[in-house]
């Protein structure tokens, strides 16, 4: 594995709006296969560095390249085509309200693939079951719990078997189950479509359960603070924020 | 990639070699699904021995395969297959297909129809409560214990007044154009075009100086009242404002509403003047009638009371708009779809009801001989 080029490299990047400098000149890479936790305090810039990396907002400066291809550089094209591997998971789950459950699934199915309308409606089915929405094809999103649109948000990511995919704030908002059974989720898609997670949270729980690799952002000096495995950084933390950070605040 | 099955001592065993990437159903899928129902094996297996690369698209096809024997009760050895292949189709199968049916039936046409007049009956309800709390709210105002934040009251007269000076004296300057432009075609058959200057003047005053700011203020004003009302609602703002025990009435409704009403009748009185100037450059360019002339006419069907009719109307529209746009914007559902259908309904319902009441009031008028 750790031969092989990184599926998602950045390096020197900066981020931030204008004026107002978020992160700078960061870098770091994320292996296929890893599911990769982006940590960091409320503020440090979490949000916006996994918005500038699915492409919502352009960096200040700096180099992403996804799977070979230069991101930040890339046209609206080419920029689209790459968009294609990534599914992204928003934070309550950014479901299309005039749409039902499966119409929201089949769309990007519609938009991208030349697939009949047969297969899309099974492939739709496939996903929702993969999520544990079996049977809920025909609802609304208004229809149906918060926690589920979460799931269907998820399915909906997963329509294009991305290879990577991005979520923001999973647990937010989730009961302890229910965020463990998405934690579940994760893993066992990871495990079985090789799919790459980018993770933003700072749940602790999830990170340490699920997670193979991560970043931890620091918001006072932008850059970071700490890499590695969550539960390495737990036993031996680089400095004290983060390990304040990972043990929710607890005295030496 | 190859899909393909045999049934040898009752046992089918499907096997898949090559390369599934955006597999697309073809026609064996079906030969095998029909296969599987005719001669109802007792046990399903796969040979994947050849099995390259996969996508989703394979998952569905062993997916419908695996859901119609289950159907049947056919047992199923998915051991062969790849493990991770394996664990994804158990995750599809973990849970247990809710047969969620509750939801809403078609119901016979009778029933549909008292549904609609129960539905109607309530929202009608509703609306009276609604305008009931509006006025609630005014009075507890002119009591001075409304709970109404003097900068809300000046955002919203803001927005209804000088800001929607342009679009209202515009428009009232080409309907007093058109109105005179019309008129005079068939004046001037009798000659007596200098008329055009009275029934400008007359039409404006009385009515369309009113109608013409209250259609332009319900589409824009109405409308962002409504959009606004109905994002808080979505937004769970509305819900904030009523635990913490704020009226909605007194802190959302009012200052529209009172800003509307303060401003319409100012409008109307613009669009009756943006009116009267559209008119007199008809009359004095086109119909070459000299200035004075068309004032000293003007002047003369100038009736104070029409005027204030047509202020009066202004005021009234102004409620009328405020209250529709308010209505829907709290009564909006909780997605981005029910702030569309608020809005819409916001300034149809304005529209309807300004005219419903111009009926009413013009009946009112003519029974006073006003």
């Amino acid at each position: 594995m750790s031969k092989e080029a990184p599926l998602i490299s950045v390096s020197n990047l900066s981020i931030g709006y204008g004026d107002y400098v978020l992160m700078k000149d960061i870098s770091f890479s994320v292996s296929r296969g890893e599911i990769f936790f982006i940590m960091g305090g409320s503020g440090c810039g979490k949000s916006t560095l996994l918005h500038v990396l699915t492409g919502l907002i352009p960096p200040l400066s700096g180099k992403i390249s996804i799977d070979g291809a230069n991101f930040s550089k890339a046209g609206e094209k080419m920029r689209h085509k790459i968009m294609q591997n990534c599914g992204i998971l928003y934070q309550s789950g950014a479901l299309f309200s005039s749409m039902t459950l499966s119409e929201n699934v089949a769309l990007p199915l519609q938009q991208y693939t030349d697939y009949s309308p047969g297969l899309i409606k099974e492939l739709t089915s496939l996903k929702l079951a993969l999520v544990g929405l079996a049977g809920f094809e025909d609802f609304y999103p208004s229809e149906i719990s918060g926690g589920m649109c979460k799931r269907a948000g998820l399915a909906r990511a997963l329509a294009l078997d991305p290879e990577i995919l991005y979520c923001d704030e999973p647990s937010a908002g989730l009961d302890p189950v229910s965020s463990r059974l998405l934690d579940d989720l994760i893993l066992d898609l990871n495990h079985s479509l090789g799919t790459t997670f980018v993770i933003v949270s700072h749940e602790l729980a999830s990170i340490f359960n699920i997670g193979t690799d991560s970043i931890f952002l620091d918001g006072d000096t932008k850059s970071i603070m700490g890499r590695g495995k969550p539960g390495d950084l737990l036993r031996n933390p680089p400095n004290d924020v983060v390990r304040r950070f990972l043990t929710r605040g607890a005295k030496k | 990639m190859q899909l393909g099955y045999k049934i040898t001592d009752s046992v089918m065993t499907v096997s898949l070699s090559g390369n599934f990437i955006r597999y697309d159903s073809d026609t064996v899928q079906e030969k095998m699904l029909a296969a599987l129902e005719e001669n109802s094996p007792k046990r399903l297996k796969f040979d994947s021995g050849g099995l390259g690369r996969w996508d989703s698209t394979l998952v569905v096809v062993l997916f419908s395969l695996i859901n119609s024997a289950r159907t049947r009760n056919i047992p199923v050895d998915k051991a062969s297959l790849p493990e991770n292949l394996r664990s994804l189709l158990d995750l599809s199968f973990s849970v247990r297909r809710n047969p969620v049916t509750s939801r809403k039936e078609k119901l016979p046409p009778v029933e549909r129809l008292g549904e609609w007049g129960c539905v109607s009956w309530q929202g009608i309800t509703r609306g009276l409560h609604f305008i009931g709390l509006s006025l609630k709210s005014l009075f507890r105002l002119f009591a001075g214990r409304a709970v109404m934040r003097g900068v809300d009251f000046l955002f919203a007269l803001e927005d209804c007044s000088y800001k929607a000076v342009g679009i209202v004296s515009l428009v009232s300057f080409m309907v007093g154009l058109i109105l005179a432009f019309v008129g005079a075609i068939q004046l001037r058959i009798f000659g007596v075009e200098i008329y055009v200057s009275s029934l400008v003047t007359i039409a404006m005053t009385r009515i369309m100086g009113a109608i013409m700011a209250g259609i332009i203020m319900a589409g824009r004003t109405g409308a962002s009242y409504a959009a606004t009302i109905g994002s808080m609602q979505v937004n769970e703002e509305i819900d904030a404002l009523k635990t913490m025990g704020i009226p909605v009435g007194d802190f959302l409704v009012l200052p529209r509403i009172g800003s509307l009403i303060i401003t319409m009748p100012l409008l109307t009185m613009l669009s009756d003047f943006m009116g009267m100037l559209g008119g007199s450059l008809v009359g004095v360019v086109m119909l070459g009638i000299p200035l004075s002339e068309y004032m000293q006419y003007s002047l003369n069907s100038f009736h104070l009371g029409n005027f204030l009719i047509g202020i009066f109307h202004g005021f009234i529209y102004g409620f009328v708009i405020s209250v529709c746009g308010c209505y829907y914007g709290v009564y909006c559902g909780r997605d981005a779809d029910s702030v569309g259908v608020a809005t819409t309904k916001a300034v149809v319902s304005s529209i309807v009801w300004m005219i419903v009441v111009t009926g009413f009031l013009t009946i009112i008028f003519e029974g006073m001989e006003l």
